[in-house]
């Protein structure tokens, strides 16, 4: 994040603080036109988000979209990338969050399975549809999702797949399935994601298990004994959070499983070298959500901020820079005009065809979170 | 002179007999008031916290990361006896010791080098191995993953002297731990001992030449036993924040480099396991305590500052 920008938040934020020791009164959370809320003590919306995932200007090392959104509105955005991985974000904040204090985010963008946790404990603050009047652009297929049905305290932030991703220099005959990642001579080249429903959900599914449909625990081990032989006999280099596309920046890994939208980011960053499929036994499908905890201190201010994020212009631009699936209606539209290529990627709008490939990971019960979570640490910290 | 028999001295003179004998008897007390008042706030209290919470047992039925206070201390065993906690355990000792006898190997010439021979450019060199210490710790880990990249100077240097294979590399290994491990704590170890040798009178070392001593003679009886307290000092430094280390093992190992911290952190941060991580600290703490102190036994402490 840009120097500069921190730096100006940093004042805003204290001329904040100055503002409320001055008055000495704190404002209510504007109830009336969440963009009229100038008041000086909630300016500040700190949003808890992964890394690469959010448009972002090398040059002037700034996020385009947010500052357009600092500008229209007077908010101003503290976005943080501290999201590495949903189960130790969930570590950080957890205890808090379980007290009812303040975490420090207003607005968390986490994936499905851990809103699932945190609206089974009531940690969700409920979404107030009157301020995010766009909400109406969320995908029909979207709007009624296990965890959350009727999208009371959640709205998908981006969606995307779990699969193979290779550097096309170093691999250049591909990857087709998981099994090929074990190839010899990707020996010690392999990194895979320390997210358990990915990692172990795509080579349970390339044993032939359904993991969006109720699994044993024997399966599950099953696919988690593969991981670890191929963890113990050093085939797999790694195991890691959303920083696995440093490893294969610098070349440290040549294969991953990794992330649809990573690998389309991180060649038009670092040049055209890496290639992304799904396995052809199938990939993972998984959603990032908009969440406003319920200790968050300027909730009016993440709802607007989800509702911008809801604009169709918005969305596309946002789109065009993650690849990631587009949840709001009319993006493609828009970004047909501007990026035709873009309007025509699959990974960003998938063809009935691509879903057909993927599955979501289906929820864990506390018991399974708890016994899968410890035996996948067994394996990666063995 | 020990700190407790300094203390003693400063008691008696205070109690000079023309001096009235109730000023100043809570003097000590109060000086040792602030130290106390954070030892019972940072150190006790959260001492037996953890150690309640590390006989807590699970909410039957509960969300994950729910407990109820029990006192369920076969917790204990249940952690002991699992091969995936002893196995790091015991490797963070290793590791650590490893690294600290690196340490001294590396810090006593150092600071033998910086204690007597250095002349004029003493302060300078001095500074030089705290200078690490302004930038993040974080970050100089972080470096030494492109010091052993694959494609890094260290593995090119290796491979043509055949040390290391066309395929195999140094990051991430144990040996990349190590060296880690090695080169964040080596200013805990020169800097004790170079504190210890620099107060040995030159005079002590000519007398033992003068006497007939090979140089050698006279660093093995001379000079090293008056540098053991900067040695034990600096082994102590060296060794306990070693063995809890987790940053090293995590930015420069691979799966099976994991140290106990790795294991404390996953299983409180990401199973949501705080007995089971709670017991985990106890052992570890208890570990340390026991190898200090039978180190420190055999050592000897007499003439410890």
């Amino acid at each position: 994040m840009g120097k500069e920008l921190s730096r100006r938040r940093l004042l805003g934020a204290l001329a904040a603080s100055a503002a409320l020791a001055g008055c000495g009164t704190q404002g209510a959370p504007g109830e009336t036109g969440q963009t009229a809320s100038q008041d000086p003590n909630d300016d500040t919306i700190t949003w808890a988000n992964w890394t690469l995932y959010l448009d972002y200007n090398r040059k002037t090392r700034s996020f385009p979209t947010l500052e357009a959104f600092e500008e229209e509105t007077g908010y101003t955005v503290e976005y943080r990338e501290d999201i590495d991985d949903n189960v130790s974000f969930n570590g950080k904040v957890a205890p808090q969050l379980a007290r009812g204090m303040d975490i420090g985010y207003d607005l968390v963008t986490p994936s499905d399975s851990l809103i699932a946790q945190w609206i089974a404990k009531g940690w969700a603050a409920p979404l107030d549809k009157a301020n995010i009047p766009n909400a109406k652009n969320l995908l029909p297929e979207l709007e009624n999702v296990a965890f959350d049905p009727g999208r009371v305290y959640s709205l998908t932030y981006q969606s995307g797949f779990g699969g193979l991703a290779w550097n096309k220099e170093r691999v250049p005959n591909g990857l087709r399935s998981v099994d090929d990642l074990w190839a010899p001579e990707l020996k010690g080249k392999v990194v895979v994601l320390s997210e358990v429903q990915d990692t172990v959900g795509l080579v349970m599914l390339a044993q032939g298990v359904d993991i969006d449909k109720p699994f044993t625990a024997e399966q599950f081990m099953n696919a988690l004994a593969v991981v670890e032989e191929q963890v113990d006999s050093g085939q797999i280099k790694q195991v890691k959070g959303n920083s696995y596309k440093e490893d294969l920046i610098n070349e440290q890994a040549w294969a991953a499983i990794g992330w649809s939208g990573d690998i389309f980011q991180i060649n038009a960053e670092e040049g055209d070298k890496w290639e992304f499929a799904l396995p052809d036994t199938g990939g993972t499908l998984w959603s990032d959500n908009f969440f406003i905890p319920s200790t968050a201190t300027n909730k009016a201010g993440a709802e607007a901020l989800i509702n911008y994020y809801y604009r169709p212009e918005v969305a596309a631009k946002v789109a065009a820079w993650v690849n990631y699936m587009c949840p709001v209606k009319g993006a493609q539209e828009i970004l047909a005009k501007t990026e035709p290529a873009l309007a025509k990627s699959e990974w960003i709008f998938p063809t009935e065809k691509l879903l057909s490939q993927a599955q979501v990971f289906r929820d864990f019960t506390p018991e399974e979170e708890r016994e899968y979570t410890e035996a996948f640490g067994r394996v990666v910290q063995a | 002179m020990s700190i407790a028999a300094a203390i003693g001295d400063t008691l008696q003179e205070e109690h000079q007999p023309n001096e009235p004998k109730r000023k100043g008897k809570w003097v000590p007390y109060l000086l040792m008031l602030p130290g106390m008042l954070w030892l019972a706030i940072f150190f006790v209290v959260p001492i037996v916290s953890l150690f309640l919470t590390s006989l807590q047992t699970p909410v039957p039925g509960g969300q994950v990361g729910e407990f109820q206070q029990t006192f369920n201390f076969a917790n204990y065993w249940d952690t002991l006896s699992d091969s995936t906690y002893y196995i790091p355990l015991f490797r963070s000792f290793v590791y650590s010791g490893i690294a600290t006898l690196l340490a001294l190997a590396i810090g006593y010439p150092l600071a033998y080098a910086i204690a007597f021979k250095s002349g004029k450019f003493r302060n300078l060199l001095l500074v030089l191995v705290i200078a690490p210490f302004f930038v993040s710790f974080i970050l100089r880990t972080i470096a030494w993953r492109q010091i052993l990249a694959d494609e890094g100077p260290v593995v090119a240097v290796l491979r043509s002297v055949g040390l290391v294979g066309e395929t195999a590399g140094v990051y991430p290994s144990a040996v990349a731990v190590i060296a880690g491990i090695t080169y964040n704590f080596l200013p805990f170890m020169t800097l004790p001992i170079y504190a210890s040798l620099e107060r040995v009178d030159p005079r002590l070392i000519e007398a033992s030449g003068d006497l007939y001593a090979k140089p050698f003679t006279g660093f093995r009886k001379v000079t090293w036993p008056l540098s053991m307290p900067g040695v034990v000092a600096g082994t102590l430094l060296t060794f306990i924040p070693a063995a809890g280390d987790y940053v090293n093992a995590a930015l420069l190992g691979r799966p099976s480099n994991t140290m106990i911290g790795n294991r404390i952190e996953y299983t409180f941060l990401s199973v949501n396991d705080y007995p089971t991580a709670a017991v985990l600290s106890f052992i570890l703490m208890a570990c340390i305590l026991t190898m200090v102190l039978v180190y420190i036994r055999r050592v000897g402490t007499e003439d410890l500052v």
